[in-house]
């Protein structure tokens, strides 16, 4: 695997993806998703929401970095919180 | 009613899984770890965090590229899905026309990509080629080498040319799949020609259109081989595209640090447009049946 070129922290960030996919595959057989309605314009379930936030983390840090000099972890913080908010009220 | 479940299928998407790990998810890991990397050969690397985003997002060539690649897709958009829909509804329902029309149509879509950069390269050409002496015979100074608003046209036209076929395909293929009935129903309402396309023929072929449109978008958004062909992505860097863009700072700099963040802010900007794309044509589709 050493041509994969792995680091500690991106080894450690995919880590986290694989882990919320399994997780988020328990929570649906404990519990399936129900698609509803939230402060998003469309009608989204448990897995859109995650894709959402994610994708949404994604281009938080982005801008982070684009347009600004602050630390990063500043965006990271905004990013979690964006994911939080969306998981939950989206 | 208890719903049987049979979870024996889930094997059989294994083969898919694999397939999917070993094309798209481990090579994007790799991606993913070279983009916080300064990597001189596989032994010899170095952590430099997020030194090569901010590089490749602050790059004002990137930012041209960029400008350039959007204004082309959206003009490859604009131009064949509403000519190939056109097309479509000209198109023969029966007899040997239908077959005539298919083959005709298919055609420019077998033809490998760097093939239609060579004919095209030739064919502008205006000492040997025939569409450039034509032009330049008319009295209009046309070179795709040297003016780059001709070597645009010329990009433009080309992908017009090769890939029209597909969205005329794909519409034919909604337009047959409507049954007689609905016209007929159509014709005893009085309904006029465009009343007929705007809520028979358009609903119909919405599904298509869906993949037809994200189709030509991430084919367009990542065009490489014709323009690099046809014009080098000159004059200057006129037709220089996102593609080549990348494939310059990867291939010919061996810049493999910048290239795998600037291919990162690539790959976010597709997802990005098709799932918007999709989920706005998708709720679109789920309103009209309401």
């Amino acid at each position: 695997m050493s041509w994969m070129a792995w680091t500690p922290i991106t080894a450690v960030f995919f880590s986290c993806i694989i882990l919320m996919l399994i997780g988020m595959g328990i929570w649906q057989a404990v519990s399936p998703t129900v698609p509803r309605r939230g402060f998003l314009p469309l009608t989204t379930t448990r897995g859109d929401r995650l894709f959402i936030s994610l994708l949404g983390a994604a281009y938080i840090h982005l801008g982070w970095l684009a347009f600004t000099d602050l630390a990063l972890w500043i965006g990271s913080v905004i990013a979690l919180a964006w994911l939080i908010i969306v998981m939950r009220w989206g | 009613m208890n719903k049987i479940t049979n979870n024996k299928a889930w094997f059989l998407v294994l083969p898919v899984f694999f397939i999917v790990a070993i094309s798209a998810i481990i090579p994007l890991m790799t991606v993913v770890n070279y983009s916080v990397q300064d990597i001189f050969d596989p032994q010899t690397r170095f952590f430099v965090g997020t030194e090569w985003f901010e590089q490749v997002l602050g790059d004002s060539r990137l930012h041209d590229a960029l400008i350039r690649q959007i204004i082309y897709t959206l003009s490859v958009l604009f131009i064949e899905i509403p000519l190939g829909i056109a097309v479509a509804l000209t198109l023969p329902r029966k007899g040997w026309g239908v077959s005539a029309s298919m083959v005709l149509l298919a055609l420019p879509l077998l033809i490998p990509w760097n093939v239609v950069g060579t004919i095209w390269q030739i064919f502008g050409r205006a000492d040997i080629g025939l569409g450039g002496y034509v032009i330049n015979m008319m009295g209009i100074d046309y070179n795709y080498s040297q003016n780059p608003m001709d070597a645009w046209v010329t990009v433009l036209v080309m992908d017009v040319w090769h890939w029209t076929s597909l969205i005329v395909l794909l519409c034919y293929a909604g337009l047959r799949s409507i049954p007689d009935a609905y016209y007929q129903a159509a014709k005893i309402d009085g309904a006029s020609r465009w009343a007929v396309f705007r809520f028979i023929q358009l609903p119909k072929m919405q599904s298509v259109l869906v993949i037809g449109v994200l189709l030509r978008f991430m084919d367009s958004f990542m065009i490489y081989t014709e323009p690099f062909v046809l014009t080098g992505g000159g004059p200057g860097n006129a037709t220089t595209f996102l593609s080549q863009f990348l494939t310059r700072m990867a291939v010919g700099q061996f810049d493999l640090g910048p290239a795998a963040a600037f291919s990162l802010v690539y790959f976010l900007i597709i997802l990005l447009v098709c799932w918007v794309f999709y989920t706005v044509v998708m709720n679109a589709g789920k309103r009209e049946e309401q």
